[in-house]
């Protein structure tokens, strides 16, 4: 088997034992990319040099017997909205096309430190706003399950990364769903942590009070692993949550005797795939004949939470994108007026998608109509969260599917941004609530198309996601694991 | 579609600094009015007496030591400016001509 | 004229805080263009703000001494605009849960004293600094921006329209000034621009209760502009009402070499600007005991001390104003106190020759040991030496600390005022100058200046100058 189908923990466990060598590690990604990313364009910048440079480095130190962190080696893809220093950071929009930030986000700090190679930075929707990948300022990327079906997004390309065995893991953001949506379109694990657990800083910012950096990876341990390394409070983010970090990767299988499920009954269900509802009640009824409570839950506030989101993610949104006006950083238009300048580099350097949340936003937040739109947004939130905490006094998890549907074809909601929105209907309520949330993978559609289950935990309660994502993993079938990429010439990779 | 709604998207737009073509502009006034009209669906709710939340996070304002630190070298700080004359980052004309007055 | 003047201010102040309100880096004047930035200052994608807790003490500080009510939990907003000196494209400050309510100061106009009061004090972070191409940013091509200022933690002090003139305004500003020199929140250097002042002025008719449309006044570098600009902005006013025109509402700006204001019109619309809750910065939640442990750390303030001065010493007003306008010097004086009890006298020498010597060697008034200038003085009153030698002596102390007692010891600069030592040197110098005593004889009083200089000669300067005059008249 080629290393690049080994999961992170395998290749912590073979580095660490010496087995392979990190460069063996990397090559063997870096040329899986050579191969199969020119179908799939999940990278914007792909970064071999420095990869190999430090996989160089980490095998150098083992040598010598020095104490490396656990995913020393193991090479990691990040989304293109967390800043690298030194390594253009675009966000998928013209208007970063070129620009190169002088530092690190606080997570790349830390994986830096821990050794991990990186391999390049990976594509999404422009500024992480959408659903699809498919508003990506320089191309979209495709769904390596079917060329012709989106990866989801924003974080697609990360998805893909890791699905495509591009890389065993890899960093994404979640504001609205955009690292759950993806995982569960691609057939890959997908965690949004508790919103604070993991640094903000250095994450471009979409809508602040909702963003929040996780992990695409190929299952509940890899995640575990890495989840470790970047959890944790960081000085430089007021908004990250002081406390201890657990070790995420102790005690991943406990018995479900006493464990209490709420299986989620969505205010309504027009547009669900009836194959996901599906796939819900299987996973419900294996959770209870293994010894769980499962009872049913209902979030009634799930259309008017979608809809208070696409007032506060747009809100804060176009107050977070006021700073690029091609002043000190980025695409600048030129003009004779400063005004001139302003209005035409914004106007030529952001994308569609991006100018709709803007002036969503400003008109929201705009005088006379901050009460109605955005005050009012925010007061739902609050009924929002109080409905999870209503639902945790009686479930210690929620169940449902992480994406209404399988993966949409390429082109297919384009024209319709409503249409766009309402596929992340299963995921927006848990960011708004600030609770976390795992996407992982729940079988297959009748298409072959992967379809994807959720997990939502109360505040800080990232180990019984984990937890229950590995159980799903060992007992329900879960064939194949990896897509089958036609376009490889001499065969594909095989299925576990 | 109404007009004025169009003109509240010029307003919008001229807020927002975002220069639109106009053909642009009416295909997004469509689309933003029914993206308005779908989260108008929230005045639906009774929210008397709801306290709004602008933070999930229930902690108080983090404080820190006020301590100089290293900044960042000139270079590095103008590293991605479009326009610099020496140490100092250029901009066009700020006061508004006759027209942008309009 | 018949219309009364409405006057409300807003001042900007910079916190004399190492360190940004939201950053590390470092807050010091006069640094090169753009090497005092860091991504977060800089708002560079992806960068996050963290208060300097040193910024709220010195707000506070200075929001307890200018009486207003401190809110034990406030919160920050974003207030958005379009502007080249504006990183991130909004500025953190605080819309409706300012961190301080209310206050006032009281200040003493022509007619008495008025208390002004203030709507609120509050925190927000400062932006870049413009250079416009030809120094004004009015007809400039381009303008450059320097972003060291971005982010310096500013105290906004808004007035109550309470302030019937320019100089009341200036007035107001000086007293201001003082208090927060005292409360050691800012240094208050509008040539630094760590104090800057905006204010709003308009018309109405005499007794009108409404108030009239206002113009917005800004681009004033000294409280000195503030008060040219307030009196021209007042008489272009009165000329518009009188000729049966409107006032407009608009942004002037005070032109300190024409001495007129020049209308700056903007946009219609653009001062929407779109308040709401600053998600990256949790709420301040003050505990009321921190509160009032600061409220113990301020000093006397300003007008409790005029009092206490003129009280306890006796000083006049005006002296008492000086003593506590000048922190350092007032503290000088009543250390020198201790040892001399002749406050007037004391005063006098404090105010006027210490002060002139002072800035002719560029020394701080903390660098003079405050007995020295007491011993001086006792020595004065004690006949030992006379006034000339004495500001000499005070000269010397100043530039290097000297002890009076021991350099008229040293030099051997006793006055002479005994009879037996001057008359003998009187005689010599009539003996020697005929033609003065002449002049003098004949009523040229300046002859008479003459002999006294060259006795002064002979004697090093010693001389009594009281006794050598009467001996003198004597003998011519």
């Amino acid at each position: 088997m080629n290393l690049y189908e080994k999961t992170a923990s395998e290749l912590s466990r073979m580095l660490q034992s010496r087995e392979v060598s990190a460069v063996e590690v990397t090559t063997s990604f870096l040329e899986r990319i050579d191969q199969v990313d020119p179908h799939l364009k999940a990278f914007i910048t792909r970064t071999a040099e420095q990869a190999l440079d430090t996989a160089g480095r980490i095998d150098y130190f083992r040598q010598q017997g020095e104490q490396l962190h656990p995913l020393a080696g193991v090479p990691v893809a990040v989304k293109d909205n967390i800043s690298t220093m030194d390594l253009r950071t675009t966000c998928a929009s013209l208007i970063l096309k070129d620009y190169i930030p002088p530092f690190d986000a606080t997570v790349i700090t830390a994986l830096k430190s821990a050794g991990m190679p990186i391999l390049g930075k990976t594509n999404l929707d422009e500024f992480a706003m959408g659903s699809s990948t498919e508003n990506s300022a320089f191309f979209p990327t495709r769904n390596p399950w079917n060329l012709d079906r989106v990866p989801g997004g924003s974080s697609g390309g990360s998805a893909v990364a890791v699905a495509a065995g591009m890389a065993p893991l890899a960093l994404g953001s979640d504001t609205g769903g955009s690292i759950r949506q993806p995982a569960s379109l691609c057939r890959v694990t997908g965690l949004r942590p508790t919103y604070g657990r993991v640094s903000r800083y250095g994450l471009v910012a979409f809508a602040s009070s909702l963003d929040q950096i996780g992990i695409i990876s190929m299952n509940a341990l890899d995640s575990a692993l890495f989840l470790n390394l970047i959890a944790g409070y960081d000085p430089l983010d007021s908004t990250s949550l002081p406390g201890e970090v657990p070790d995420y990767t102790a005690g991943l299988e406990p018995g479900l005797e006493k464990l209490r499920v709420g299986v989620i009954r969505y205010g309504s269900t027009e547009g669900f795939d009836p194959e996901v509802t599906e796939m819900v009640q299987k996973a419900a009824s294996l959770l209870e004949k293994s010894g769980a409570n499962v009872g049913e839950v209902s979030l009634p506030l799930t259309d008017y939470g979608l809809s208070a989101y696409y007032l506060i993610a747009p809100a804060e949104a176009s107050s977070n994108l006021g700073r690029y006006d091609g002043v000190r950083y980025g695409f600048c238009a030129g003009g004779d007026s400063i005004e001139e300048m302003f209005n035409r580099t914004r106007g030529k350097g952001f994308g569609p998608e991006v100018k709709r949340r803007i002036m969503i936003g400003t008109y929201a937040l705009s005088a006379g109509y901050y009460d109605a739109y955005y005050l009012k947004a925010m007061k739902v939130r609050t009924l929002v969260r109080r409905s999870y905490e209503e639902a945790f006094k009686k479930y210690d998890l929620l169940l449902g599917a992480a994406s209404p549907t399988p993966a949409f074809k390429l082109g297919e909601k384009t024209g319709d941004p409503l249409q766009m929105y309402l596929s992340d209907v299963c995921n927006i309520t848990d960011s708004l609530a600030g609770v976390p949330s795992l996407a992982l993978p729940g079988g297959a559609h009748t298409s072959g198309l992967p379809l994807g289950l959720q997990l939502t935990a109360p505040p800080l309660r990232e180990k019984l996601l984990l937890q229950m994502a590995c159980f799903f993993e060992k007992y329900s079938e879960q064939a194949p694991r990896r897509p089958v990429l036609d376009f490889i010439e001499g065969g594909s990779s095989d299925e576990l | 579609m109404p007009a004025d709604f169009v003109r509240e998207v010029d307003y919008v737009a001229r807020l927002a600094r975002l220069f639109l073509e106009p053909e642009e502009k009416e295909h997004m006034a469509g689309q933003l009015s029914d993206i308005l009209e779908n989260a108008r669906r929230i005045q639906e709710l009774d929210t008397t007496g709801i306290e709004p939340t602008s933070h999930v996070t229930e902690l108080p304002a983090v404080l820190r030591e006020d301590r100089v630190r290293p900044s960042l070298p000139l270079e590095r700080a103008l590293q991605n400016a479009p326009r610099r004359k020496e140490g100092f980052v250029r901009v066009p004309r700020i006061t508004l001509s006759e027209e942008e007055q309009e | 004229m018949n219309y009364d003047v409405v006057i409300g201010l807003e001042i900007h102040v910079e916190l004399l805080t190492a360190s940004k309100l939201f950053c590390g880096c470092s807050t010091a004047f006069g640094r090169e263009p753009n090497s005092n930035c860091c991504p977060v200052c800089l708002g560079l994608p992806g960068s996050l703000p963290v208060f300097n807790r040193r910024a709220i003490e010195l707000a506070l500080k200075a929001a307890l001494a200018l009486n207003s009510e401190v809110q034990l939990q406030s919160r920050f907003d974003r207030k958005n605009y379009f502007y080249p000196d504006l990183p991130k494209a909004y500025q953190v400050s605080q819309y409706d849960q300012p961190l301080a309510r209310g206050g006032y100061l009281e200040v003493e106009f022509e007619d008495g004293i008025h208390r002004v009061h203030l709507e609120r004090v509050h925190l927000e972070e400062e932006a870049g600094k413009l250079i416009h191409a030809g120094d004004s940013i009015i007809g400039a091509g381009h303008s450059l921006v320097d972003y060291n200022r971005a982010g310096i933690p500013l105290l906004e002090i808004v007035t109550a329209p309470e302030l019937h003139s320019g100089r009341e305004a200036r007035y107001f500003l000086e007293d201001l000034r003082t208090v927060l020199l005292y409360s050691g929140s800012s240094d208050c250097k509008m040539e630094e621009g760590s104090l800057r002042c905006d204010a709003n002025i308009s018309l109405r008719p005499k007794g009108s209760r409404e108030l009239g449309t206002k113009a917005e006044v800004k681009n004033m570098n000294s409280f000195r502009s503030v008060e040219l600009a307030l009196d021209y902005e007042v008489g272009r006013q009165e000329r518009v009402l009188s000729e049966g025109g409107k006032v407009i509402q608009e942004t002037c700006h005070w032109d300190e070499e024409k001495k007129q204001t020049i209308a700056l019109r903007s946009k219609e619309g653009s001062s929407d600007y779109r308040y709401f809750p600053e998600p990256d910065l949790l709420p301040l939640v003050l505990e009321s005991s921190f509160i009032e442990e600061l409220s113990r750390q301020l000093p006397e303030l300003p007008a409790r001390r005029r009092e206490r001065l003129q009280e306890q010493y006796g000083l006049e007003k005006e002296e008492a104003f000086l003593l506590t306008a000048n922190r350092d010097l007032g503290d000088f004086f009543e250390e020198a106190a201790k040892e001399y009890p002749d406050y007037r006298h004391l005063a006098k020498w404090v105010q006027g020759d210490l002060l002139y010597q002072l800035r002719e060697s560029l020394k701080k008034v903390d660098e003079l040991e405050p007995g020295l200038l007491a011993d001086l003085l006792l020595l004065l009153d004690e006949g030992k030496i006379n006034r000339p030698v004495a500001k000499e002596l005070l000269a010397e102390m100043v530039k290097t600390g000297a002890d009076p007692k021991e350099m008229v010891k040293d030099r051997g600069l006793e006055q002479i005022s005994g009879r037996d030592t001057l008359l003998p040197v009187v005689e010599k110098v009539i003996a020697q100058n005929p033609e003065a005593v002449e002049n003098y004889r004949r009523g040229k009083k300046k002859a008479l200046a003459f002999l006294v200089g060259r006795v002064m000669a002979e004697t090093q300067g010693r001389a009594d100058p009281a006794e050598l005059n009467r001996i003198l008249q004597e003998k011519i």
